[in-house]
């Protein structure tokens, strides 16, 4: 039996279907609403590029199932800034070319606006606590932590 | 374009083809060719052509048809950079296509780090080439001398001052059609505006964003959603499989069985995921795989395909006999996965006889042929899409993706997407294979290397052979492209220094554990962790500081010059000027160096270790890194490739490290396959040496070469033990630990 979910995305009323409840939200906002900000990277919330936030916090959008998220507020990348108006931590990936593939950055963007909306003028040691459960196979920390150290600045 | 004029054009081209020479059409477009609707009779994809690499159109955008793909490294930006500087247009009039089967240039894989000194040198000509013939154009029409014309962003202009004339003008009705002149005079690198500057990457807002489009969000109408399920070993076949689960799942298609390979499809992705789930599939038994644990002695002793002395000087025999002492030492480097951080992904469309498919392959055109040989179709019934995917770094399973959703598309004769699980792709990804390294030296009485030989046990495949068979081919017992292996010898391993009895012998062996491609750097980064430990433990040995022991021995003068610039970033002091320390906490740092492939690219490391001599854990704290590809052409994404090449390579030294039963894979997701995360990411520190009079070389593999070696070698200058196994894990070292003499 199709389920229906109600839930707010990206400041939008929508209704989410699920003929299985415990379909993962990734699946429901890609396929259904045609977002593409989170991507699927392990289906076992290891590596973070599936990252949501929920009610402003940090979600991994691979496991949750979507029957869970009923009422919601949810924003993906694509709510969080455009590029006519950029979230402060979108700008400092791009003013630092923090991105090499780009399928992690999602996940780097969202974890790290969650972590500096409730923390201010966080150490880098912080920032790399905070980001230690997102996965980058390329190689790009050393750009990701300068750009959330520059985001950190900015949002102060 | 009327038949008329197509006719013409075809016939003044097939009485320029000289020599059996390719003739194919070629458009005369004054509109945008786009990717999606060009058809293939509209455009030359001919390498020798300058309209095979760029159009102009009448509002003066300029298209690239680059053969090379972006893989996440900047290539394309630098590429669009050398375009543009070379045509003397603004660069954001540069539109870039690339790696379309229909519309590129088979300009060879993404790989070697050959993107901007192979394909970008190729385009930056067909750009001199196209310059200078609309030049003369111009000084035709104008009635002016060529050399009194000079061109700003696309405008022809008399230096006498007067009239101007458009690229868009002169090019006209007759386009590009000229064979590329190799002697085409380039710019003069003083006068660059756009190469040599950080322009910033084109990629990269869109993935910001999350408006940019990856094969993973690449869609099709009608398109349907597959999973693939794997063998339960590496070689067992399926005995049968039951989907009548699968049928309760709303949005269940059906399942597809060719030979081993069985995938389920559905109308929705997690349908298709669930599905997956669901089928129960009888595998055989299959045992075939070395036991983990007798990893190296099985490679050691895998049959010899035949040796190949691959660098050799003077009698290493008579310099055994002149030294009065010997030293050994053997190194082995782990079998690992690429585990790009989005599984494997490709759409495929199978229509009247033709196949269509997008994928992020780093080789569009050898994947035409494979796919074509695979399917007993002509290789122009396939077409290649380059659509990017998450990071590449060499053959890992996107081909194998790409050929499996071809032959579930032609299964079910529908657009069909298929990405890989997690699980998918740690295992049946081609992995980087294991190698084995012996080293013998010998030494006289004023500490002299009298004899160097060194002997490297790895497979053909991936080395020797130009290729990987598709996966798809190999479960579905479908057709295989054979890759023979090359008659030429491997070029660019051995040492860079000038010793005076050298031998490096490869042993090739005919086979390796799991199906096996190259990972950056291939057989480079093994044989420089040898060669670079080893000399280390030959300056060990002889009270030689690292730093002397390599100048001592390097009569190049570049190289000498990135070395000295290393030793000023990294403040180096020689060692022992600083006593080791005592505690459970132990700090050191190591030098490395090397020519990447014996002929291009110098760099030389520096890496600043902890040592926690309890544990066994090593943490590099700090690397610094000295390089000089020649020209640079975008300094920042030449940072960018830096950083990258030394994290994932920190990661690969440390963490990474396939594991598996005798059957199959089990480091089967990123709990089981670890990689270095935030807290223990080095410090990157780069030193830049720009050559703009010299042609550029590649960047995206040279500074991974040194990675392991500089780690070892600082692992022995902070405790005294010499780590010889890549990766260095602790257990590892505490054993090193162990067997090294105090202090």
């Amino acid at each position: 039996m199709t389920t229906t979910i109600k839930l707010t995305v990206n400041g939008k009323a929508v209704v989410l279907k699920a003929d299985d409840p415990s379909m993962p939200l990734l699946y429901a906002l890609r396929d259904q609403l045609g977002l593409r900000g989170m991507h699927f990277g392990c289906g076992l919330a290891q590596c973070g590029a599936c990252t949501v936030h929920y009610y402003g916090e940090a979600l991994r959008s691979c496991v949750m199932p979507v029957s869970a998220v009923a009422d919601a507020e949810i924003v993906t990348l694509e709510g969080l800034g455009t590029a006519e108006k950029p979230h402060p931590v979108q700008q400092a990936f791009i003013d630092e070319q923090a991105a090499q593939c780009g399928y992690c950055i999602n996940g780097m963007i969202m974890q790290a606006a969650a972590f500096l909306a409730t923390t201010k003028r966080p150490t880098e040691d912080q920032v790399r606590q905070a980001l230690a459960g997102n996965l980058c196979k390329c190689g790009t920390h050393v750009r990701i932590l300068r750009a959330v150290m520059r985001a950190a600045e900015k949002m102060a | 374009m009327t038949a008329l004029t197509t006719h013409t054009l075809l016939s003044r081209r097939a009485l320029l083809a000289q020599g059996g020479a390719l003739v194919v059409t070629f458009a005369l477009t004054s509109r945008p060719i786009h990717a999606q609707t060009a058809r293939p009779a509209d455009k030359t994809v001919a390498i020798d052509e300058v309209a095979g690499f760029i159009a102009i159109d009448a509002t003066g955008k300029v298209t690239i048809y680059s053969g090379k793909v972006e893989l996440g490294t900047g290539a394309t930006t630098a590429i669009a950079q050398i375009a543009a500087e070379e045509l003397s247009v603004a660069l954001d009039r540069v539109a870039m296509i690339q790696g379309d089967t229909q519309l590129t240039p088979n300009q060879g894989p993404t790989y070697a780090s050959l993107s901007i000194q192979d394909g970008g040198m190729q385009i930056r000509r067909a750009a001199a080439t196209a310059r200078e013939a609309l030049l003369q154009r111009a000084a035709d029409k104008l009635k002016v001398a060529k050399d009194t014309l000079t061109v700003q962003d696309g405008v022809v202009t008399s230096r006498a001052g007067g009239d101007k004339i458009s690229y868009v003008q002169l090019v006209g009705e007759q386009q590009l059609a000229m064979k590329i002149d190799p002697a085409a005079t380039l710019k003069d690198p003083k006068d660059y505006t756009i190469v040599g500057t950080s322009v910033p990457r084109r990629d990269i807002p869109a993935k910001i964003f999350g408006t940019f489009n990856f094969v993973q969000d690449h869609k099709l109408p009608g398109m349907l959603h597959a999973r693939v399920v794997h063998p339960a070993g590496v070689r067992s076949t399926l005995q049968s499989f039951d989907d009548t689960a699968c049928r309760k799942i709303k949005g269940y298609v059906r399942a597809v069985r060719k030979g081993n390979l069985l995938a389920v499809v559905a109308t929705n992705e997690w349908a298709a995921i669930t599905a997956s789930k669901a089928i129960v599939a009888s595998w055989s038994d299959w045992a075939g795989l070395p036991v983990e644990s007798q990893l190296y002695e099985y490679v050691r002793s895998s049959k010899v395909d035949r040796n190949e002395v691959l660098q050799t000087a003077g009698d290493t025999a008579a310099g055994f006999k002149q030294g009065k002492r010997t030293l050994q030492a053997t190194y082995d480097f782990a079998m690992q996965t690429h585990g790009s951080i989005g599984p494997s992904c490709a759409v495929a469309d199978f229509k009247d006889g033709r196949l269509t498919v997008w994928t992020p392959s780093q080789a569009s055109h050898l994947l035409q042929v494979q796919l074509a040989t695979m399917l007993s179709l002509k290789p122009e019934s396939v077409r290649c899409i380059f659509v990017e995917g998450a990071g590449c770094y060499g053959r890992n399973g996107a081909d194998d993706c790409t050929s499996e959703a071809a032959v579930i598309a032609r299964e079910i004769g529908k657009p069909v997407r298929l990405q890989w699980m997690r699980q998918d792709e740690h295992g049946w990804d081609p992995k980087g294979p294991p190698v084995v390294l012996d080293y013998r030296a010998s030494i006289d009485d004023q500490g002299q290397i009298t004899a160097w030989e060194s002997d490297m046990f790895m497979p053909e495949q991936p080395f020797k052979r130009s290729g990987v068979t598709l996966l798809a081919a190999v479960l579905a017992g479908l057709p295989k492209m054979p890759f023979p292996g090359s008659a030429t010898p491997h070029s660019g391993l051995g040492i860079p220094y000038a010793l005076p009895n050298n031998k490096l012998t490869v042993h090739w062996l005919l086979d390796t554990p799991l199906p096996s491609a190259w990972i950056r750097a291939p057989g480079n980064t093994q044989n420089t962790f040898g060669n670079e430990t080893f000399l280390d433990e030959i300056a060990a040995a002889t009270g030689v500081d690292p730093f002397e022991i390599r100048v001592r021995h390097l009569k190049d003068s570049r190289g000498l010059e990135v070395l000295e610039r290393l030793r000023a970033l990294a403040k180096w002091e020689p060692r022992g000027s600083r006593p080791r320390d005592a505690g459970a906490i132990a700090r050191g740092r190591g030098v490395t160096y090397s020519k990447y492939e014996s002929v291009r690219t110098y760099v030389a490391v520096v890496a600043d270790v902890t040592v926690d001599r309890t544990t066994g854990r090593v943490k590099v704290d700090r690397v610094f890194v000295a390089h000089d590809c020649g020209q640079i052409i975008n300094p920042d994404g030449l940072h960018n490739q830096i950083e990258g090449n030394v994290v994932q390579t920190v990661s690969r030294s440390v963490v990474e490290k396939v594991t598996f039963s005798r059957s199959a894979v089990t480091s089967l997701n990123w709990g089981s396959y670890p990689i270095l995360t935030f807290p223990n990411v080095p410090e990157v520190v780069i030193d830049l040496i720009d050559r703009p009079n010299e042609v550029p070389w590649g960047v995206g593999e040279p500074t991974t070469s040194l990675i392991p070696s500089a780690i070892a070698n600082a692992v022995y200058d902070a405790t005294g033990a010499w780590v010889r196994s890549v990766p260095f894990r602790p257990a590892q070292v505490l054993a090193a630990l162990k067997l090294s003499k105090p202090g």
